[in-house]
């Protein structure tokens, strides 16, 4: 087969966006048996733009939780476009919470523009809730596999992340902020936002590369987003990642619970890039 | 500035800036030294350096001007020493460098410092003043957000004592991440403490903040910080908070 171009990193960030993309809920009915949905922060709030549940995986109960963004307008106002508050996160930290007691393991499904940037969400504490749920989920005693689908931007997105195993659909990006908050905070210009995201490395290719991510999905030529009307292919193709995920999921299981911690752990720790400089005044 | 012309304000705004990160400079060499009982602070893991994991165009150039005017090696300062006899340590987040943002050199310093307190049993106080997660440094910039947040869940779980300190500002990956994560939060007085910048906030809901929002005193009412101290008092504060908690980790 002839090699293919190498698409520009933009494009990846507009199927990321599209509308057919699978959303939570298409991938849900793909992957899993007996969904059954749960809701609420149990502090005063039901977040729409999270979805939580308890499902089967293969026959493994597993919990699943992820951003919820619509196709229609009236489903993206009603989940916020997928842009959680702090009750989004607490919700998710309860779930995970539960799942942890009843020996469920995880799985997350990341798909935001980022957590929502209004004053409700700042007066709740968004900073904090994003906070505690990454600090959690990094000592979370089960398994855990985050998966990137569509567009994973900046700490709305890495507060699900913190996981044993992170993959990305090969069309998804993830990135440190959208690419026009990107280029609105380096250039003061958010037009520039193609340009800064072929500065990001951003696409499930760049960052597996990076070694941030752990495997890439594979989806059909241009995206799955273009199958979602065919169901035959859509559901093969959610055929085969529900078998790699349980697949995972019963090997992480098979590790001792301390080991898994350990390993969780340092497989945050170990992401670094400095070099050790000299000459500097220690001041003592 | 109205009767300038373009180029003699920039030139202008750069040597205020430029001033502005030298009172900036003297107020964190000294930060510590003041803070410690005399003689006792010691500087840890000074030069750690970012390696520019996305190569992004002109941030070697930067950091390496940055370095040479700051004398550190990044934005962050760590290291270890005694606040009323009792031993902690702490790293302080440095607005001259790059707004304090954190990349992998602030990241990693950070984690270090979380596990020398937790090797050593001290208490850890980190002091956060930054613009969040480094741009320049991509997704290896955010991912110290679950690095740091990792670090301080095993510090606490296995008993430390966690004092985070919230200077001006603290927002983005900082502040969602090691920041809001103390046992006990102190914040400076007016300072700016919260996720998205007001800048951001204005421009999704279309209306300017009111006064105050996000300030030290907003995020007090509204649970989010245990005290506002002022630097006169947060030695003393800081003084009460390690010896009502010297029983437990001794």
């Amino acid at each position: 087969m002839k090699k293919q171009k190498k698409m520009p990193a933009f494009e990846h960030v507009q199927i990321a966006r599209d509308r057919n993309r699978p959303k939570v809920t298409d991938l849900i009915s793909g992957l899993l048996d007996d969904f059954l949905e749960l809701s609420g922060d149990r502090a005063g709030k039901e977040d729409r733009s999270v979805i939580g549940g308890v499902g089967l995986l293969d026959g493994i109960p597993v919990t699943v939780v992820g951003h919820r963004k619509g196709r229609t307008v009236e489903e993206n106002v009603a989940c916020n476009f997928g842009m959680p508050g702090p009750e989004g996160f607490r919700k998710s930290l309860r779930l995970m919470k539960q799942a942890e007691k009843f020996g469920r393991p995880v799985i997350t499904l990341i798909d935001t523009p980022g957590a929502y940037p209004g004053m409700e969400a700042e007066e709740n504490g968004i900073s904090a809730a994003i906070a505690e749920n990454m600090a959690q989920m990094s000592a979370l005693g089960v398994p855990v596999i985050a998966l990137i689908t569509g567009e994973g931007s900046s700490g709305g997105a890495l507060a699900l992340g913190v996981a044993d195993r992170l993959w990305m659909l090969e069309y998804a990006v993830f990135s440190i902020l959208s690419p026009e908050g990107f280029a609105s905070i380096l250039w003061k210009d958010a037009a520039r936002s193609s340009e800064a995201s072929e500065l990001m490395r951003m696409t499930a290719a760049e960052l597996y590369e990076d070694r941030l991510i752990d495997r890439v999905i594979p989806e059909p030529e241009g995206g799955i987003q273009s199958s979602t009307g065919d169901s035959h292919v859509f559901t093969d193709w959610c055929g085969f990642l529900k078998t790699a995920l349980a697949e995972e999921i019963r090997k992480l299981s098979g590790i001792p619970k301390e080991e898994l911690l350990e390993m969780r752990y340092q497989k945050f720790r170990s992401i670094r890039s400095e070099r050790t400089g000299n000459n500097y005044d220690t001041g003592n | 500035m109205s009767g300038f012309s373009d180029r003699r304000k920039t030139m202008l705004s750069f040597k205020l800036h430029r001033e502005h990160n030298r009172d900036l400079q003297k107020q964190s060499s000294t930060f510590f030294q003041d803070l410690f009982d005399p003689g006792s602070f010691r500087t840890a893991f000074p030069g750690i350096e970012s390696d520019d994991p996305i190569h992004f165009p002109g941030y070697r150039r930067k950091l390496k001007e940055l370095r040479r005017v700051t004398g550190t090696a990044d934005a962050i300062q760590a290291g270890y020493g005694k606040i009323g006899g009792i031993t902690v340590c702490a790293a302080m987040l440095k607005r001259e460098f790059m707004m304090g943002s954190m990349g992998t050199a602030v990241g990693e310093t950070v984690a270090r410092v979380i596990e020398l307190a937790a090797n050593k049993h001290t208490p850890l106080i980190l002091f956060s003043a930054s613009g969040g997660a480094r741009m320049q440094e991509g997704m290896f910039s955010l991912m110290q957000m679950a690095k740091t947040s990792a670090a301080i869940e095993r510090f606490k779980r296995g008993g430390g004592l966690y004092i985070s300190v919230l200077m001006h500002p603290t927002t983005g990956g900082v502040s969602a991440s090691f920041a809001m994560l103390g046992d006990i939060i102190l914040a400076e007085p007016g300072a700016l403490i919260g996720f998205a910048g007001p800048r951001v906030i204005e421009q999704t809901i279309g209306e300017q903040l009111p006064s105050g929002f996000q300030r030290a005193e907003f995020q007090l009412a509204h649970g989010f910080v245990d005290r506002i101290v002022e630097r006169k008092e947060l030695r003393p504060v800081l003084r009460q908070i390690l010896r009502l908690h010297s029983s437990t980790w001794v």
